[in-house]
């Protein structure tokens, strides 16, 4: 490769010392911070399994949202028909993210297909058929516009996962998107595991729904739902008992304001009762929608409903100026922080649902790591043995090598970031061995060539040329199965995998280049006949 | 004069006893088989069947036994319960827990009556059905993936015949581990796949250098019969190969001795793939490039 000696052995000192500053925070923890600006940053990254934490894989459930959408869409289609005067009956959402309704004028559907034109141009009609008393039709999403929405759900769903961890101040979270809708969310070191998952197991959404006390709720109850109205239930504590219950609510569906409309929400002590509160401010659109919302709707009740359940449902007294308002429920201080919280932080465009869970507590992350450095101290000490007893001084050359080459992966790994997990540690251990089997099949060759005659240099020189392409085609096969693991790519696996690869990279220059730079050296210094082999 | 495990000029007769290397992979090959239909199928864990693991370990003795009757009529009663280590328990159930509130009452409120709040909940993983199921595709995917691409390498690097034999060897050796983890009745987790793959790459790294002396005798020799010049490629590679399966095996053996409860299942079927790899490699990998060869060989007189 290169002739000059000098050169060569210039390399190799230039990586082991590249290899030693990256590893100067790993090894060392009280450094003066007057060095800092001089030094490498990054300390090896340990995983979850070797510190501690939670691994959460979330499913953005974007259908659910799109249906949401359509359920929004379903209402203002009906007051837009009505206001260009098209008769239908029956329009609801249907199955899915769809729009079914019956037009009855037989010019219905050019007049609807233009409404839809003007005012929705995200939708269209997906189906007619001739029914009974008119036209059957079904309208839906676009579909370019569809995935459209889906990727901007989920942009904007992993937008809120990283404002409510960022709520946990850990070091290094980590979310990362995958595949079309779900995302991975690392949270290293974290204790409140129960308090992580509830986190993403509330949407948040927040609404201003008017209390329908035109129909009786008893009547809905019985299956009688009036049109537009869906019950919905709310915890009402009984004062004199202290025992909650549940209580129906008969609400108009139409969210006349929702948590978007939010710019803070905050805890109070109300009342001299000592009653705990939650205040909301609106932004400033939301407080002037408030404003007229309560002033239409004086004398009537209207119900906040968070994530479907009724929180409370005051009656208004007068118009509310000033975009406050106040959430007197039956709460506790803590449950009230905690929605102030959710509502703070806002709510997810969709539902998310928890598809995989790990969690190790940092004992047996300690544990872990205390065992795994442990074997491989060992396995490496025993193959640094083995290698000084079969091939004497030759196999001290080669241990040499394998010691740069467990602090090259080492520092590899600090200067990109890499995690250094369990299964990293055991593809750690793995490299030992393939680079230690790179140092025998050169000996093993070098001996045989030894045998017929050869002098020690000529047997050196033709030891390392034919055992060259054979390392060369080992690594590589083991790279190649490698990088396949690396496609497969998840968590642990990556770890193995990414690990080994640099190993064996690492072990193509330590067992082949430095070895050699070292035997060349030896031999340009004294004059060896005979070699300890 | 150096140490030598193996002496120079052995000639080993190892394509002689090619048929009864194959009754042997065929005898462990049945093993593996009955002992897939003897457990119902494979010992799928929580990663491709879906499920909740949760680890638990006491302050003082108990036995699984005691932590059965503790759950009891609780969700986890059909749990599996496993120990694993010094006073520490697996508790393995095919329900997902998405839910604290199911955990905590199915595991916690039971164990805190039962032990008195002396358990500390090490590690719990949930893994749902969505997940396990597009972790067993692509489990089956990466696997075959590694195999083609090897296979292509080799081809490219060697001849077909070469690289035929190398993936034989692969297939037997992945066949054969994952008949080993059922005969242990381990369970077959994502850490086992890892393995796989790690005997892949480990058997063909074997396979290639006694395949690559096969290639330089025939160079030197173009005459020489292919059996016999596979006999002398094997036992000239041979103190190498024994050398590095023993070092490889060894750090695999101290990972299994000293590398925790968490990964030991892992090491265990790293040993049995550190033998069978080296196995393979001698009596699959080079003997069926024989006969390929033979074949090969009949096809042609056919013809003629």
């Amino acid at each position: 490769m290169f002739k000059s000696l000098k050169l060569r052995v210039a390399i190799t000192l230039i990586v082991c010392i590249g290899a030693l500053y990256f590893l100067i925070p790993t090894f060392f923890q009280n450094i003066p911070s007057s060095w800092n600006k001089y030094l490498a940053k990054e300390k090896i990254h340990l995983g979850l399994d070797l510190q501690g934490g939670m691994h959460l894989v979330l499913e953005i459930d974007t259908d659910k949202a799109l249906e949401a959408m359509m359920e929004t869409n379903s209402n203002d289609l009906k007051e837009s028909l009505m206001d260009s005067k098209v008769r239908f009956r029956n329009l609801g959402k249907a199955k899915g993210a769809t729009i079914s309704l019956e037009l009855t004028d037989s010019t219905g559907k050019t007049a609807l297909e233009n409404v839809l034109r003007d005012k929705y141009p995200d939708l269209e009609i997906a189906s007619t058929s001739q029914g009974q008393g008119g036209e059957l039709v079904n309208i839906k999403i676009k579909d370019k516009r569809a995935v459209e929405l889906k990727k901007l759900t989920v942009e904007h769903s992993i937008e809120k996962i990283r404002g409510r961890v960022d709520e946990f101040n850990l070091q290094e979270p980590d979310i990362i998107p995958e595949g079309d809708n779900r995302v991975i969310v690392q949270l290293p070191g974290v204790k409140d595991t129960e308090g992580v998952k509830e986190k993403f197991r509330k949407t948040a959404f927040l609404e201003f729904k008017l209390v329908d006390e035109e129909n009786s709720i008893d009547e809905a109850l019985r299956g009688n739902i009036p049109e537009g109205d869906i019950i919905a239930y709310g915890l009402r504590e009984d004062k004199s008992t202290g025992q909650r219950g549940q209580v129906p609510y008969l609400l108009k569906n139409r969210s006349m304001l929702t948590g978007a409309s939010l710019k803070d929400a905050k805890v109070q002590i109300a009342d001299r009762f000592g009653d705990v509160t939650v205040s909301l401010t609106f932004n400033s659109q939301g407080a002037v929608d408030f404003e007229r919302i309560t002033g239409e709707n004086v004398r009537k009740r209207l119900a906040i409903v968070f994530d479907g359940e009724v929180l409370s449902a005051p009656v208004i007294q007068e118009r509310i100026s000033g975009g406050q308002a106040q959430i007197t429920g039956n709460f506790t201080m803590e449950e009230a922080s905690k929605l102030a919280g959710f509502l703070r932080g806002g709510a997810l465009p969709a539902p998310v649902n928890i598809l995989e869970e790990r969690t190790v507590g940092p004992s047996l992350g300690s544990d872990s790591i205390r065992q795994g450095v442990q074997a491989t101290i060992i396995g490496s000490l025993l193959v640094i043995l083995f290698m000084i007893i079969y091939y004497r001084l030759s196999g001290a050359v080669a241990d040499i090598a394998l010691i740069v080459n467990i602090l090259l992966i080492m520092a590899v790994l600090a200067a990109f970031r890499a995690t250094l997990t369990l299964p990293g540690i055991a593809g750690m251990l793995l490299t030992v061995g393939v680079a230690v089997d790179a140092n025998i099949l050169i000996f093993e060759r070098i001996r045989e060539e030894l045998r017929t005659g050869k002098t020690v240099r000529l047997a050196l020189n033709t030891g390392y040329d034919r055992a060259f392409i054979t390392i060369i085609d080992t690594h590589i096969t083991g790279i190649v199965a490698a990088v396949v693991l690396i496609f497969f790519g998840r968590g642990p696996i990556k770890g193995f995998a990414v690990t080994t690869i640099i190993g064996l990279l690492a072990s193509l220059f330590t067992s082949i280049f430095i070895t050699r730079v070292i035997f060349d050296y030896v031999m340009g210094k004294y004059n060896i006949k005979k070699l300890s082999i | 004069m150096s140490m030598e495990l193996i002496k120079p000029g052995v000639n080993i007769d190892f394509v002689g006893k090619m048929k009864y290397a194959m009754a042997f992979s065929a005898i462990l090959f049945l093993i593996g088989i009955g002992s897939i239909i003897y457990h119902g199928g494979f010992n799928l864990g929580i990663d491709f069947a879906g499920g909740s693991i949760i680890q638990v370990k006491f302050s003082k003795n108990i036995s699984a036994d005691q932590i059965r009757t503790a759950l009891k009529s609780t969700k986890l009663e059909n749990s599996t319960i496993q120990q694993f280590g010094t006073n520490e328990f697996l508790i393995r159930t095919s329900e997902s827990f998405s839910d604290q509130n199911i955990l905590a009452a199915n595991v916690e409120q039971p164990l805190s009556m039962a032990f008195n709040k002396d358990y500390e909940i090490r590690r719990v993983e949930v893994v749902g059905s969505k997940v396990s199921a597009d972790f067993t595709r692509k489990a089956i995917i990466a696997v075959i993936f590694s195999w083609l691409a090897i296979l292509i390498y080799v081809t490219w690097r060697f001849e077909f015949r070469y690289a035929a034999g190398g993936i034989l060897a692969l297939v037997h050796d992945t066949l054969i581990v994952i008949g080993a983890v059922s005969v242990m009745n381990m369970e077959f987790t994502i850490n086992i796949l890892a393995v796989l793959v790690f005997v892949i790459g480990f058997s063909i790294n074997d396979t290639i250098v006694t395949l690559d002396r096969i290639r330089e005798i025939v160079k030197r020799n173009p005459k020489q019969k292919l059996g016999d010049i596979i006999n002398l490629a094997i036992n000239e590679t041979l103190s190498r190969t024994i050398l590095t399966s023993l070092t490889v095996f060894f750090t695999v053996l101290a990972l299994y001795i000293f590398g925790g409860a968490v990964i030991r299942d892992f090491a265990f079927a790293m040993l049995i793939g550190t033998v069978i790899g080296t196995y393979s490699t001698v009596y699959i990998a080079c003997t069926s490039v024989l006969l390929f060869e033979n074949l090969q060989l009949s096809k042609m007189k056919r013809r003629n």
